[in-house]
């Protein structure tokens, strides 16, 4: 087998790394359906897990394995293929329940199960990149540039597999192309080497087994406890609809005999039903109702006896916006208000053509109508790029379309809720206009006092103000509003806003000049927990109040957008102490979930990769006393950490810009993954030099863009958002595009420079690297969470410093080490 | 062969046999009511140590009584009979669980149940609630949507002595008209909001509850208390001891 690289082979391994990436995010969606979203952080580890676990079985076999080159890849190719739908069948068959896995000990037996299963694919995937890397050594840069860049068009070429077609049905589009390059291969790349006639039937067999098979065994098996599910149970209830695309999987669902009556919040004094609804889940669970309205008010008054409908008793509203519009209800209560104009958001175009197209009739095309215009875009970017002036914002949890339903973005950055998104909704409401979040009510509260220290600090930062004239809050036993007013709220509104609350049994959480008396009256909880947080949180001591707190309520921050995490450590204990006696509710268990993960991924990582490296030295041919491999441990392990974390900080960060979650994801890994790999292949014409410039360079110039593009964010954001679409998409590309470039250099350069000395822990060098890069994944999510992303950038920023101190010896430098 | 019948060997093994067949029966209700006795302590210690939200310190006797009475083992499927006296929830099919325990002695301690009470159910699941509640009031009403559901409780109810409870297929939103008013009305259906028909069938003084949370993990538990006068308010309850500020502030 010769060395010499052919282009179909560098074809073949871009094409190996494309549907790699392309299966990862598959799997994060089809987990997203069947379970729930908390998977994406799983599903990240274990396919870096994969690759990690690959770099030790080369590192520990390349001479046998390089000996049958063709064959073995060939065969790799072949698992590939088969394992990707395999895989995901067989993981789909175990019986996993996460609800109960604190119940049942067995709940975690299945999920290692389901967690070992799934990394089979990513390891032959792997497997083939690596094992290339050591059989073209002097060609690792062109095999990194074909790696990153077909994994930059996996990124995007899953999004647009899953704009057209259903995510299970993708499964086999991934097994034949990943067929068409292992046919590719025995045709043309290996066709001197192999016994082509008994691959070519191999790779047919394969592809004829999958098309008689796939299409009766690849059915989701969605868990039972999604409310989906649940409601399927009932009677004469069907699936009239199903629409799939990135962004979740939309069944609308109709019932015959039982009606939908969805009214979430609706007041206990109320005395009417909602009219025919049609239920529509996203990724069978968030459920919502598309209820039918025929331009009569009567059969949606009960939109009127929900804590949101405050905002249209207290003044005359013309000019209204409505974020997260969903199926309509909060369209629909402004409409019942007689609203003239409604603008509305809603980031879903599936959930919108639903309306205004397939169920318009029912809905009484209410986007269509001339009270409403309907914005397809994310909330937030919305209200940044918009100059127009509300009297109403309103915010409300009723139709749950939210970013948590899409797997995809789940790591659970939400920009609606931070004090600059506050700061952007109040600049957008005209004199005496009202921002109103409803949210749903948590015993003991933490939603709301968090929501009430953000609009607090933005008031006394902003306007100068005494946010406590501006403020009002009502609960029901579902629900509590907040209500914000651009001005002072006049006694003429406290009167109506008792008059409200009497009327439908809400209780008053606060406004000006509130008592404890009137707090607590018709939903009775312990204490008045909410009024005394209102009260301390817009008082003096409020900071001492939040940290006596027992769940974290320090408001959430662009740099810091995680409204939901609710978790702090000091209340650990307590809780733990409570559990038997059912007090595991209180634990804010997404936040520990993470550290579970890191957990298990550390633990995965040390078992399955770190320590067969260190038991197997003597065959990795690391020689005792030599401080080379220390060097390429901490060099590569220092690359996968820091790598991540930028490409992490910037996807979130570009989440602001580019409107979308979705765009953001596809555009900033694409990009990166593409300059990268240009990098990758530039750093050819620097691996002859032995100057230590060539790793000091890349490494400078990535804390140089990292720092200016973190301190300058709010500049950049600014002007982007300024621009028009394609404009926007461009400059963001171009953003990326040299800090890509340099990111791309050191891995190749490294590898080029092992491949002259050390030939040998070329493979030991891919294990650490994906050993740092499991870890990695979820480590930088959660120094986000706790530190912000600019503690996150310059992390990563120190590491590439460490990693460029660390670069491998040259052959001069060993030779002088070990004279 | 009529030999054989006869002879004495013969006669004492089957009477040896049939012995031990009854002992072994025995033995499994001595240990089911044992590990039922277990739970009932459990399920005092913890209500003891966070009985706050109960306003008394201790669950009602005869609620536990009648936890200490019903075989949950016989509600819940075959292979969750293991677990069936262990304080925590089960699935049952159909995306359904059989409610913690506690939970259920919990619940039903906080309608304060008098013996000619008349009590409704939306949602009977798996008819451990509705037997629980038979223990301590002479009528009990159980609405089930699911079909199977409501077969396979209404069989098992018949099977384990609790015939007197009627239950019915159907819609729990109207409650059940025809029966109404109630004394207490326990809703462990999910519903986006409280049904006003319920509200309405329920006696002036009477009480209705309602958990808050999924089929796993309660969150909290509203508690639906309608005077003399007919005004209706609600109690969230905590359903363990923790109030949410530190000693310090």
């Amino acid at each position: 087998m010769d060395s010499h690289l052919s282009r179909s082979y560098l074809l073949v391994i871009a094409t190996v790394s494309a549907s790699a990436l392309a299966y990862e995010v598959l799997l994060m969606r089809l987990f997203s359906i069947i379970q729930w979203h908390h998977f994406a952080y799983m599903i990240i580890s274990l396919a870096l897990l994969g690759y990690g676990v690959s770099g030790v079985f080369l590192a520990l076999n390349r001479q046998r394995l390089t000996r049958h080159f063709p064959t073995v890849i060939l065969a790799h190719l072949l698992c590939l293929s088969i394992s990707m739908p395999a895989c995901f069948l067989l993981a789909q068959q175990i019986p996993f329940n996460p609800a109960e896995i604190l119940w049942d000990p067995v709940q975690l037996l299945y999920l290692c199960s389901v967690y070992l299963i799934l990394t089979m694919p990513f390891f032959f995937a792997a497997n083939v990149i690596g094992l290339s890397f050591y059989q073209y050594q002097q060609q690792v840069s062109s095999l990194y540039a074909s790696d990153l860049l077909g994994a930059g068009a996996g990124s995007v070429g899953i999004i647009v597999l899953l704009f057209m077609m259903f995510p299970e049905k993708v499964l086999m589009v991934l097994l034949f192309v990943v067929l068409m390059s292992a046919l590719l291969l025995s045709t043309r790349t290996f066709a001197q080497h192999i016994n082509r006639k008994k691959w070519n039937s191999a790779i047919i067999v394969v592809a004829i087994g999958a098309m008689a098979l796939l299409p009766d065994l690849g059915t989701l098996i969605i868990s039972p406890y999604k409310s989906q599910n649940q409601f399927l149970t009932i009677p004469a209830t069907r699936i009239i609809e199903q629409q799939s695309s990135p962004l979740g999987l939309i069944s609308v669902v109709e019932t015959k005999q039982m009606p939908l009556r969805h009214a979430p919040g609706m007041s206990i004094n109320a005395d009417v039903e909602p009219p025919e609804q049609l239920a529509v889940f996203t990724d069978g669970d968030n459920m919502s109702a598309i209820t039918s309205f025929d331009g009569n008010l009567e059969p949606i008054r009960y939109l009127d006896q929900t804590t949101s409908a405050l905002p249209y008793h207290l003044s005359s509203l013309s000019d209204v916006l409505i974020l997260g519009a969903g199926t309509g209800s909060d369209i629909l209560q402004a409409r019942f208000h007689k609203v003239k104009h409604i603008d509305a958001v809603e980031q879903n175009p599936q959930i919108i053509n639903l309306i205004k197209d397939r169920y318009a009739d029912l809905a009484g095309d209410i986007y269509s109508s001339p009270e409403v215009t309907i914005h397809t875009a994310e909330a937030r970017g919305f209200v940044m790029s918009s100059d127009k002036s509300y009297d109403l914002i309103s915010i409300s949890l009723m139709d749950a379309f939210g970013a948590s339903a899409a797997g995809l973005y789940s790591m659970a950055e939400n920009y609606l809720y931070t004090e600059q998104a506050i700061q952007n909704y109040l600049q957008n409401l005209s004199p005496d206009g009202y921002l109103t979040l409803t949210r749903w009510i948590k015993l003991p509260p933490r939603d709301m006092p968090k929501l009430l220290v953000m609009v607090s600090n933005v008031l006394e930062e902003n306007y100068a103000t005494d946010p406590a004239q501006q403020i009002m809050v009502i609960r029901s036993w579902q629900t509590s509003t907040l209500i914000v007013k651009n001005g002072s709220i006049t006694a003429i509104e406290i009167a109506k806003l008792k008059q409200f609350c009497r009327e439908r049994n809400f209780d008053l959480v606060f406004y000006p000049g509130i008592n404890e008396q009137e707090a607590n009256q018709f939903n009775i909880l312990q204490q008045p927990y909410l009024y005394q947080a209102a009260v301390e949180l817009l008082g003096d001591q409020y900071e001492a109040f939040i940290d006596s707190y027992k769940f974290n309520i320090q408001p959430a921050t662009d740099d810091q957008p995680y409204f939901s995490q609710f978790f702090k450590w000091q209340t650990l204990p307590e809780i733990i102490s409570l559990i038997d006696s059912g007090g595991l509710f209180l634990l804010e268990s997404g936040y520990l979930l993470l550290i579970a993960a890191l957990f298990q991924a550390i633990v995965a990582s040390v078992l399955l990769i770190a320590l067969p490296l260190w038991l197997w030295k003597h065959k990795l041919g690391i020689q005792s006393g030599s401080q080379q491999h220390k060097r390429v441990l901490v060099y590569f392990f220092c690359l996968g950490l820091a790598f991540l974390f930028i490409e992490i900080a910037f996807i979130q960060k570009f989440i602001l810009i580019l409107h979308h979650p979705l765009y953001a994801i596809t555009l900033v890994l694409s990009a990166f993954l593409v300059t990268a790999g240009a990098g990758s292949y530039f750093s050819r014409t620097l691996s002859d030099s032995d100057s230590k410039l060539t790793i000091v360079v890349p490494v400078m110039m990535i804390a140089v863009l990292t720092i200016t593009y973190m301190l300058n964010f709010d500049l950049i954001a600014a002007f982007l958002l300024q621009q028009a679409d394609l404009t926007k998409y461009m400059l963001s590309i171009l953003l990326i595009a040299p800090l890509g470039f340099c990111m791309g250099i050191p891995f190749p350069l490294a590898l080029a420079r092992l491949s002259q000395t050390q030939a040998e822990l070329i493979p030991w060098a891919w294990g650490i690297n994906g050993c740092a890069s499991v870890i990695s994944a979820i480590l930088a999510t959660l120094i986000a969470m706790q530190f912000g992303f600019s503690v996150l950038i310059m992390l990563a920023v120190m590491l590439y410093g460490a990693a460029a101190f660390y670069f491998p010896a040259t052959k001069n430098d060993l030779q002088l080490s070990f004279h | 062969m009529l030999e054989i019948k006869q002879n004495p060997v013969y006669k004492t093994f089957i009477v040896s046999f049939i012995l031990l067949l009854l002992a072994g029966n025995i033995e499994a209700a001595d240990e089911y009511q044992q590990q039922r006795d277990h739970l009932v302590d459990l399920i005092k210690e913890d209500v003891q140590l966070s009985s706050e939200f109960l306003e008394k310190d201790r669950l009602d006797t005869a609620v536990l009584e009648a936890i200490r009475t019903v075989p949950r083992h016989e509600f819940v499927p075959g292979n969750q009979r293991r677990w069936a006296y262990k304080n925590r929830p089960l699935p049952i099919g159909f995306g359904q669980t059989i409610s913690q325990p506690a939970v259920v002695a919990i619940m039903t301690d906080l309608l304060r149940l008098k013996k000619t009470d008349r009590v409704l159910e939306i949602g009977t699941g798996s008819g451990y609630q509705a037997a629980v509640l038979a223990e301590l009031v002479d009528s009990v009403y159980s609405i089930e949507i699911v079909d199977e559901l409501a077969k396979r409780a209404a069989m098992d109810l018949e099977r384990t002595g609790y015939g007197q409870i009627s239950t019915r297929k159907g819609d729990g939103y109207y409650g059940w008209e025809s029966e109404a008013p109630f004394d207490s009305i326990i809703v462990t259906a999910a519903a986006s909001h409280i049904p006003p028909p319920l509200i309405k069938q329920l006696k002036p003084g009477g009480r209705m509850i309602i958990p808050v949370g999924s089929r796993f993990m309660l969150q909290h538990l509203v508690l639906v208390i309608k005077d003399a006068e007919n005004n209706v308010t609600t109690k969230q309850i905590l359903p363990v001891k923790f109030v949410p500020l530190t000693g310090k502030h």
